[in-house]
């Protein structure tokens, strides 16, 4: 696939989405017209780019779609809920056919067209039944030279309006751009020539950068009227000069358009003939035959059309198509200059790259700090903080927001609400949260099906709202969020909620837990995480097979993060996930026990203090009047050699709970390049990873909660009952340390 | 297997033809042999990568005695696997001539690393696979998956170890599993 082929699908999926977002939000503000425009010049980017890489298919449905929009805006049509279905239903199929390009199919299969033609007939009858009525005003660029108000000469052979523009030198001083207007005037048909008139800047030294020196001369085929083309220039209308010829005017008019305009009759002529308005043969016989007309008589020129018409000027030649097509090409997105497309797997060596840097980096350190010599020391120092920096600013550019995935299920939502026959809002919160571009990807699928999830099950029919007294229209919600070096997304809805009985009945009934096994609330909610469990009494279409909240939690653990539910039932439910900012690169804590290294994610560290041996067999000691618990890491890992006078505890922190850590050695912060540990090492629980330290050695990431969970677990299992112990096992959290 | 058709356009007495078709026909004859626990076993010398001198390694807290650890193979971590305790023997101790074999093994479709742990690294023997016999049903105190097969060297029996059998990455996930939860894992989360 060539370049320019591969960025104009990018271009349109992009504009896909953002015509879809724009369609959506037209269902509740018909009246926006800047969403409506906005959807349009989607639809027009799409179509031109078509063009411009001769895709045929795409070019003649977008241009389709494009007539109806056009209608909507012209206020021929009014938007309607069946009109909106019918226009993502495009939406969507045009987003097929670029699926198509991609593939590089020649065109698209049978039942695709099939599917196309379908829409395309659909969009026909609408726009039948709008013209009837409205068809009045419009008739101008259709009909013939009835409402032409135009006198003498030959009609030029053109079927387009003329617009010719002079914008004044304070335009841009009152806010507004030049280029806007020919953007929007492109949103009213097609400009198939436009030509830039530079005339009137000065030399660079006396040229003023705030004042506008441009004059346009654009041909545009539209169905709109004169009024309408006026319009587009409301805004300046004092600031500029204006001229539309009407399609089909005679060459007079041009004639005359020419000699009215300040720049000179020659070269304007020659701007006319490029725009593609006259050919080069009409403007020489009319400018000649002027001429010799006011000179032989300068009082009284003899009507200009009737030399023209005897002299036969009028050409069916039409200007090269080039010129058009080139002119379409030059209409680009002034935003696009900001931003730099980056295929992602350079991005990715980058970060492989920092990764290997950071540990050079760090044994180049241990070497200069060995080495007793001042200023190498200094000089590494120096060094690696610049190499900080620059991982900082290389993971900076892996972070996308979540808005884009999240603005994703307004049209889920909203589908599927339509399926159920339930009313749902979609409210958004902290889209501009921003993760790593590898997360990202990877969220969509188990947010989908907590989204669904939460419109199938958790919002209630509507009937059942009314009658609890809640507004009928239900509401999810997503939000996300930072918390202590990990991102937080929840999916919330005001439903019915979990019940617990039937949680607690069915998983008795798939022998998940035992009748007898006392368990929190919290514990029996997070039930619907096991495999196999489903408590929808009807097996839907959007869920209910029971594989839905095995898979999320699965995938969302092999992302290094959890998840987990809260519920009231009657109020809501509201599930967090949890995530690592990064999968690559992380801040870590170092810390020693007898011989081997372990590192602490540093966004859980809250302090480190010195551990006195309190002596007994308790594991918890007093924090500033908080009884801290402790894990005693070399009785937990079977660390041989006995323990130093002095040890230390870092106190960690995650989720809410507080933890301390007994360790021997506390050795400071560490840039912690994640090596994952691979599929060897897929049940390890308590160690999310590996990483290199400067000595060349493998120091481990502990995975704190899971530590946490692991002791825990093991005094429930000891101090409990055995029957009472059941679940814990079968819920705890995975830490799989594979990216 | 056409066999019939090198030997047919070969110039080479039938009788020499054939061997030389049947030992290309069959795979790896070149085996890497090497001591552990005073017995000799050979892997096939496509799977090894190289050998290095058995150096620092961190160990793995929670894991089964089999899997000593992990090294840092330039700049990748590669676990390292106790063969001796892996049959089910005692941990090997580290002596002067103790050797880290790094082995291909194909997990998925994807090739990892894996290094082993043995006594001293011998040789490298071309076995004719003519002189391979078929495991014993028992008595080689190894389980009997873990053989391919017996080869005759110099009149003694080289165990020849099937290293996919010996390294698979499912089992041994399995066992840590075990290990450090205490009970088996339900199958699908094994396998994933």
């Amino acid at each position: 696939m060539d370049e320019l082929t591969s960025v104009y699908i990018q271009e349109c999926r992009e504009q896909l989405a953002e015509m879809e977002a724009g369609l959506l939000r037209l269902e509740q503000m018909p009246d926006d017209t800047d969403n409506l425009n906005a959807i349009f010049r989607a639809a027009h980017t799409i179509k031109g780019g078509a063009g411009v890489i001769e895709c045929a298919y795409i070019e003649h449905f977008t241009h389709r779609v494009e007539n109806l929009l056009d209608a909507l805006r012209n206020g021929d049509l009014a938007v309607s809920g069946e009109l909106a279905n019918i226009l993502l239903a495009c939406c969507d199929h045009m987003g097929s056919l670029v699926d198509v390009l991609a593939a590089q199919q020649a065109e698209p299969d049978a039942a695709l067209s099939e599917r196309g033609d379908a829409l395309t007939e659909r969009l026909k009858q609408i726009l039948d039944n709008a013209d009837t009525p409205a068809g009045a005003s419009l008739t101008v660029a259709d009909d013939d030279d009835a409402s032409v108000e135009s006198t003498g000469g030959g009609v030029v052979s053109n079927d387009a309006w003329h617009v010719s523009v002079r914008f004044g030198p304070n335009v841009m001083r009152g806010g507004t751009d030049p280029l806007s207007f020919i953007r929007f005037l492109g949103g009213l048909g097609e400009i198939i020539g436009i030509e830039t008139i530079a005339d009137a800047l000065p030399e660079a030294a006396e040229m003023d950068p705030e004042s506008c020196y441009l004059g346009f001369e654009i041909r545009l085929q539209t169905k709109a009227g004169k009024a309408d083309i006026e319009r587009v220039f409301d805004f300046v209308s004092d600031e500029c000069d204006l001229r539309i010829l009407p399609p089909q005017s005679k060459l007079d008019d041009y004639l005359r358009l020419i000699a009215e305009l300040p720049e000179d009759t020659l070269r304007l002529g020659e701007i006319l003939v490029r725009c593609g308005a006259l050919t080069q043969a009409e403007v020489d016989r009319g400018l000649l035959a002027q001429q010799n007309a006011a000179e032989a008589a300068p009082e009284e020129a003899p009507p200009l059309g009737e030399i023209l018409i005897d002299s036969k000027v009028v050409h069916k030649e039409v200007i090269d198509a080039a010129v058009t097509r080139q002119s379409q090409v030059t209409e680009k997105k002034a935003r696009e200059a900001q931003l730099v497309r980056v295929h992602a797997d350079k991005l990715d060596s980058l970060i492989d790259l920092i990764g290997e840097l950071v540990i050079a980096g760090a044994s180049a350190n241990l070497l200069a700090a060995r080495s007793r010599n001042g200023d190498l020391i200094e000089a590494t120092s120096v060094l690696s903080r610049l190499v900080e920096n620059i991982r900082d600013s290389a993971l900076q550019l892996r972070m996308v927001q979540i808005g884009d995935t999240f603005n994703r299920f307004h049209r889920v939502v909203r589908d599927v609400a339509k399926d159920l026959g339930k009313e749902i809002e979609l409210s958004i919160s902290g889209a501009d949260t921003e993760l790593d571009k590898s997360v990202v990807e990877k969220i969509g699928d188990p947010l989908m099906h907590l989204v669904r999830n939460s419109l199938d099950h958790g919002i209630e029919p509507v009937e059942t709202r009314l009658a609890c007294g809640k507004p009928a229209c239900g509401r999810v919600s997503l939000n996300a969020f930072h918390d202590s070096g990990s991102i937080v997304i929840e999916v919330s809805d005001d439903g019915g909620g979990l019940n617990r009985e039937k949680i607690r009945a069915k998983a008795v009934e798939r022998e998940l837990i035992q009748p007898t096994d006392a368990l929190s609330d919290s514990e029996i909610i997070n039930l619907i995480f096991e495999p196999g469990f489903s408590t929808a009494d009807q097996v839907s279409k959007l869920s209910g097979r029971g594989v839905g909240m095995d898979v999320v939690r699965r995938n969302i653990q092999a992302l290094r993060g959890t998840v987990d539910v809260a519920s009231t039932e009657g109020v809501g439910s509201t599930f967090t996930i949890r995530l690592p900012l990064t999968l690559a690169i992380i801040d870590g804590f170092l810390v020693g026990i007898g011989k081997a290294s372990y590192v602490i994610p540093l966004d859980s560290v809250v302090e480190c203090i010195e551990h006195r041996d309190l002596g007994g067999e308790r594991n918890f000691l007093n924090l500033r009047g908080e009884a801290l618990p402790f894990i005693r890491l070399r009785e937990l890992f079977e660390i041989d050699g006995p323990a130093p006078a002095r040890e230390s505890i870092v106190v960690v922190q995650f989720a809410g709970q507080r933890a301390g850590i007994v360790v021997d050695q506390l050795m400071g912060e560490f840039q912690t390049v994640i090596k994952p540990l691979g599929r060897l090492f897929a049940n390890l629980r308590g160690i999310s990873g590996s990483t290199i330290l400067g000595s060349g050695d493998v120091a481990l990431i502990l995975d704190v909660a899971a530590l946490v969970r692991i002791v825990r677990q093991a005094e429930e299992s000891r101090l409990l009952p055995p029957s009472s112990i059941n679940t814990p096992t079968n819920i705890q959290i995975a830490s799989p340390t594979e990216r | 297997m056409g066999q019939l058709t090198p030997a047919r356009g070969n110039p080479l007495p039938a009788a020499t033809a054939n061997t030389a078709v049947a030992r290309a026909s069959e795979a790896p004859a070149q085996y890497l042999t090497f001591s552990l626990a005073g017995e000799m076993f050979a892997v096939g010398i496509l799977n090894v990568k190289e050998i290095i001198e058995f150096g620092h390694l961190t160990e793995i807290p929670m894991m089964p005695a089999f899997i000593r650890g992990v090294i840092n193979l330039r700049g990748a971590v590669v676990p390292v696997i106790d063969l001796a305790a892996r049959f089910g023997g005692k941990p090997t101790t580290v002596g002067r001539r103790t050797c880290i074999v790094i082995l291909e093994v194909i997990d998925q479709e994807a090739h990892s690393d894996i290094g082993i742990m043995v006594d001293a690294v011998s040789e490298v023997l071309e076995i004719p696979p003519g002189e391979i016999e078929p495991p014993p049903s028992f008595g080689a105190k190894i389980r009997a998956d873990f053989i391919s097969g017996m080869g005759k060297v110099a009149g003694k029996f080289v165990i020849i170890l099937n290293i996919g059998k010996v390294l698979s990455i499912d089992e041994i996930a399995m066992l840590s599993g075990i290990a450090q939860t205490g009970e088996p894992l339900p199958a699908t989360e094994a396998a994933a």
